[in-house]
C-alpha cells in the first residue's frame, strides 16, 4: 500500500504509553522542572542527548518524536525547554564540543539554569554572516573581544553567549572565524535591548569592549568556527512541528471568520472570504503532505532534501496569508492597537499581522531561502562568488 | 506509516515517462497545435503498455487496480503535455467499472483495457455545470439535448453521459440522433466536441455513480498538472543556466532566481495533495469530494500561473510558436478549466467544510 497514515502497532502503543505517563505524571501546577526530570527518566525529553548529560539517549525515531510532541501539547505538559541553548548549542558542543564542555554546560542548559543567547548578526553582516568583524585575540590564556552583535534574542535575560568571532584576520573569510563561548554578564559586555515593531523587546544590540573569556571556551579548533556553526548532530526532528503552527492559524482564522460579522452578516458567509479559506486549507493540506512524505523518506531511508527546503518558505509565506485575510475579516478593528487597551478582542490579529513578518526574517530571510531553494535545490549558479 | 508511492507504481510511472521521452518531444506535442487534428498514436503506444487496464477488473482482462494507480500515470502525461484522449478513454472506463452493469462491463471492459475500443465522458451542460448535482438531462427513455467540452467524442464507441441525480448512462458511436461538433480548443492536444442527442437510445449504468465520475476527473486532472507544472519547472531552471548574459548565465541573477524558488515552492510540495485525494478516492468515498476539489484547485491554479512564469522567463523565445512554452500554459488553461475552475471548487470545499 502506496499510503497509510497509521503508525503501525509499534507506534500505536508507544502513543498510549506516552498518555499513560502524562495522565499518572502531569497535572496543572505541578513544578515544571520536577516534571521534565521524570519525562526524560522516561526517555521521552532530549532524546538524542546522552544520559551522562542530562539527557534520555533515545535511539532517533522522528515519529516517536512527532507523538511526544503531539500528546504533550494535547496535555498542556511542559516539553523540552525552547531557545537557542537547546536547540543550537547543545547540539553543537555534543558534536563538536570537548568533553568538559559537555559536562560544564549541557545539563544545566537542559533545566534551564543556563541561558544563552547567540552572537552570531552584526550591523554590516546579516544575511552575509561570513564577512563578520568583531575580533577576538588570544592574550595570554584569555581571548579579548571586541566588536558589535545586532539582532541578538534573548541576550537581555542570557547567562552565556556563543559567538561568531574573527580571530584568524589573515585568513580568507570563512576561515578567519571561531566559535566562542562567553559570560554575557561580565564589564565588558553591554547588552542594549531593542524594541521591536510589536512594541515588545525580545532583541538586543551587543557591545564587546574588551569581553574576554578563557582561551579553552572554544569549540573546534581556531578558524573552524564556520564549520561548528553548520554542524548539525543528526538528531530527529519533529517534521509535523511547523504544520502544527501552520493548522493552529487556520482554525483560529476559520473560528474568526465565524464569529466576525460583515455587512450585518458572519464574515463566513461572504463569498469571498469562503473563497480566501478554501484556498488556505489547501495550502494547508499541501503542507501536511509535504510533512507526511518527508517522514515517509525518513523512514525509508530516502531523500527528501528539495521538500525539507522548501519548509520555511511556505511556512512563512502562509502566516503572511493569514494575516492578510484576517485583516480584510477585522475591517475596522485593524485600526486598534493590539496592545495597551482594555478591549481585548479581534485587533489581536493585528500582532499576529506584525509577527508573522518575524517569521520571515529570523532564522534566514525569505530571500535566502529563495537563494537556498534555486542554488542548492536546483543548482543555479551561486550569486556573487 | 507510509505516504509514498511503492514500487509498482514508480515502475508504471516510469514506464510511462521513458515511452513519452522517446515518443513526444515538445515537436510532437505541437502537433496537434499546427495541424488542428487530434493525436490517437500516442494513446494507442501507451494501451499497449497497458495502462487502459489499470482500474478494470481482473477479470475484465485488467489489473484491478485503484484511481492512484491511475493518477501516478496521469503525471507523466500531463509532464509531457501529450496529446491525446488519455483523460476521456481513463474516465470512461472508469465510469463502466465502477457503475456498468455485468452485462456492460463483459462487453466493454475487456475492449477498453486494451484501447480496441475507445471511450469518453460527457458532463457539462450550461456554463460552468459540470458537477452532477447540476445535470439535467433526463432518459426518457431515450436522449434529447446537448453535452458540451466532450472530449475526442468523434469517432468514439462509447460516450458515458451524465443524467440527473447524478446518474450514467452509455450511448454508443453510432447510436441514431447523436451528432459530434468539434471545436478548434485552446489546448489542441484535446479536442473539444459538442455533442447533441435528438431521441438517442442509452443503457443506464447502475446507480448513480456521475459525482464519484466527477471526483475522479479532478482528481486525474490534477495529477496531470502536477506533472506539467514540475515540467514547467525543470524548463524554467534549466533555460537560466544555459542562457547567457551580461557574461554568465542568467540562473546566477537573483531576479531570476527567485522567480524561479517562488515558482517551485507552489508545486513541488503538491504532490501529496494528488495522491491523497486519489488515495481516498478508493478508500474513503464519502471524504473524496474535498480531498478532490482541493486538489484540483491549488494544483491547476498555480499549474497556471507556472506556465505563465516560465513563458516569462525564457524572454523572446518563450513566446514563439516553435519553442513551445505555450504547449504547457494551453495545458495548464485547460486543467484550470475543466470540471470547474479552482473558484467554483473552492466555493464547493466551503460548502464541504461546513462553512
Amino acid at each position: 500500500m502506496a499510503i497509510d497514515l497509521n503508525f503501525g502497532p509499534e507506534h500505536e502503543a508507544f502513543r498510549r504509553e506516552v498518555r499513560d505517563f502524562l495522565s499518572r505524571e502531569w497535572r496543572e501546577g505541578r513544578d515544571a522542572a520536577e516534571f521534565r526530570e521524570t519525562a526524560v527518566a522516561a526517555g521521552y525529553l532530549y532524546r538524542a542527548v546522552p544520559r551522562r548529560f542530562g539527557g534520555s539517549e533515545q535511539a532517533p525515531d522522528s515519529i516517536k518524536a512527532s507523538i511526544i510532541a503531539e500528546e504533550f501539547a494535547r496535555a498542556r505538559a511542559p516539553h523540552e525547554i525552547k531557545g537557542v541553548g537547546v536547540q543550537m548549542l547543545v547540539p553543537t558542543l555534543l558534536e563538536r564540543g570537548e568533553e568538559w564542555q559537555k559536562e560544564k554546560f549541557v545539563r544545566k542548559t537542559l533545566l534551564g539554569e543556563y541561558k544563552w543567547a547567540q552572537g552570531y548578526s552584526e550591523p554590516g553582516s546579516g544575511s552575509d554572516l561570513a564577512s563578520l568583524r568583531t575580533r577576538g585575540e588570544l592574550v595570554g590564556d584569555k581571548w579579548v573581544i571586541n566588536g558589535q552583535k545586532v539582532w541578538t534574542s534573548y541576550a537581555h535575560e542570557a547567562d552565556f553567549l556563543f559567538a561568531l568571532v574573527r580571530t584568524e584576520p589573515e585568513a580568507s573569510k570563512h576561515a578567519g572565524i571561531s566559535y566562542l563561548l562567553l559570560d554575557a554578564r561580565q564589564p565588558g559586555v553591554t547588552i542594549r535591548p531593542l524594541r521591536q515593531i510589536t512594541g515588545g523587546q525580545d532583541f538586543n544590540e551587543v557591545f564587546f569592549d574588551n569581553a574576554e573569556t578563557p582561551a579553552d571556551w572554544i569549540v573546534g579548533q581556531r578558524g573552524e568556527g564556520w564549520s561548528v556553526s553548520k554542524s548539525l548532530l543528526k538528531h530527529e526532528r519533529n517534521m509535523l512541528g511547523g504544520i502544527d503552527r501552520s493548522e493552529a492559524m487556520f482554525d483560529s482564522l476559520v473560528k474568526l471568520a465565524q464569529r466576525a460579522t460583515i455587512d450585518g452578516q458572519p464574515a463566513i458567509k461572504a463569498g469571498w472570504v469562503r473563497d480566501r479559506l478554501a484556498a488556505l486549507k489547501a495550502e494547508l493540506e499541501m503542507q501536511r503532505h509535504s510533512g507526511h512524505i518527508q517522514i515517509s523518506r525518513a523512514l525509508s531511508g530516502g531523500d527528501a532534501g528539495l521538500l525539507q527546503m522548501m519548509g520555511k518558505l511556505v511556512q512563512s509565506n502562509y502566516a503572511a496569508a493569514i494575516a492578510e485575510t484576517a485583516t480584510q475579516i477585522i475591517e475596522d478593528e485593524a485600526l486598534v492597537s493590539p496592545v495597551g487597551n482594555r478591549r481585548p478582542g479581534n485587533e489581536r490579529w493585528v500582532m499576529q499581522y506584525m509577527n508573522s513578518l518575524a517569521a520571515a526574517i529570523a532564522g534566514g530571510t525569505s530571500n535566502i531561502q529563495r537563494n537556498i531553494i534555486a542554488e542548492r535545490g536546483y543548482g543555479l549558479p551561486r550569486d556573487g562568488e | 506509516m507510509k505516504f509514498d508511492l511503492d514500487e509498482q507504481q514508480i515502475a508504471f510511472q516510469q514506464g510511462v515517462a521513458d515511452y513519452l521521452a522517446a515518443e513526444c518531444p515538445v515537436s510532437r506535442a505541437l502537433e496537434p497545435h499546427d495541424h488542428g487534428k487530434p493525436d490517437f498514436a500516442l494513446w494507442r503506444g501507451l494501451m499497449q503498455l497497458g495502462i487502459g487496464g489499470i482500474v478494470v477488473p481482473e477479470e475484465h482482462g485488467g489489473l484491478g487496480l485503484g484511481l492512484l494507480d491511475l493518477a501516478v500515470v496521469m503525471e507523466p502525461i500531463g509532464r509531457h503535455a501529450a496529446p491525446g484522449p488519455f483523460l476521456d478513454h481513463a474516465l470512461g472506463t472508469l465510469a463502466l467499472t465502477v457503475a456498468g452493469t455485468d452485462a456492460q462491463k463483459a462487453e466493454w471492459l475487456p475492449a477498453l483495457a486494451t484501447g480496441e475500443k475507445r471511450a469518453t465522458v460527457a458532463l457539462a451542460e450550461g456554463k460552468g455545470e459540470w458537477f452532477a448535482d447540476q445535470w439535467t438531462m433526463e432518459a426518457k427513455p431515450t436522449l434529447t439535448g446537448e453535452k458540451h467540452h466532450v472530449l475526442h467524442a468523434e469517432g468514439t464507441d462509447a460516450i458515458i453521459v451524465g443524467l440527473a441525480g447524478g446518474r450514467l448512462a452509455l450511448v454508443r458511436g453510432d447510436a441514431p440522433g447523436l451528432s459530434v461538433t468539434p471545436t478548434l480548443s485552446t489546448d489542441a492536444g484535446r479536442q473539444l466536441c459538442t455533442v447533441a442527442f435528438a431521441d438517442t437510445p442509452c443503457e443506464p449504468l447502475e446507480g448513480a455513480a456521475g459525482a464519484r465520475l466527477v471526483d475522479a476527473g479532478l482528481v486525474l486532472l490534477a495529477a496531470d498538472a502536477f506533472g506539467g507544472a514540475s515540467r514547467a519547472v525543470d524548463m524554467s531552471v534549466a533555460y537560466a543556466k544555459e542562457r547567457e548574459q551580461f557574461g554568465r548565465p542568467i540562473g546566477a541573477f537573483q531576479g531570476l532566481k527567485h522567480q524561479l524558488a517562488d515558482m517551485a515552492v507552489t508545486i513541488e510540495p503538491a504532490v501529496g495533495l494528488y495522491w491523497f485525494a486519489a488515495h481516498v478516492w478508493d478508500t474513503d468515498p464519502a471524504a473524496a469530494p474535498l480531498q478532490a476539489a482541493l486538489a484540483k484547485s491549488l494544483i491547476t491554479e498555480n499549474y497556471a500561473r507556472a506556465t505563465r512564469r516560465m513563458t516569462e522567463a525564457h524572454g523572446g523565445i518563450g513566446y514563439t510558436w516553435e519553442y513551445g512554452a505555450h504547449v504547457w500554459l494551453k495545458r495548464a488553461l485547460f486543467d484550470q478549466a475543466y470540471i470547474g475552475m479552482p473558484r467554483a471548487l473552492r466555493a464547493r470545499v466551503a460548502d464541504l467544510s461546513g462553512w
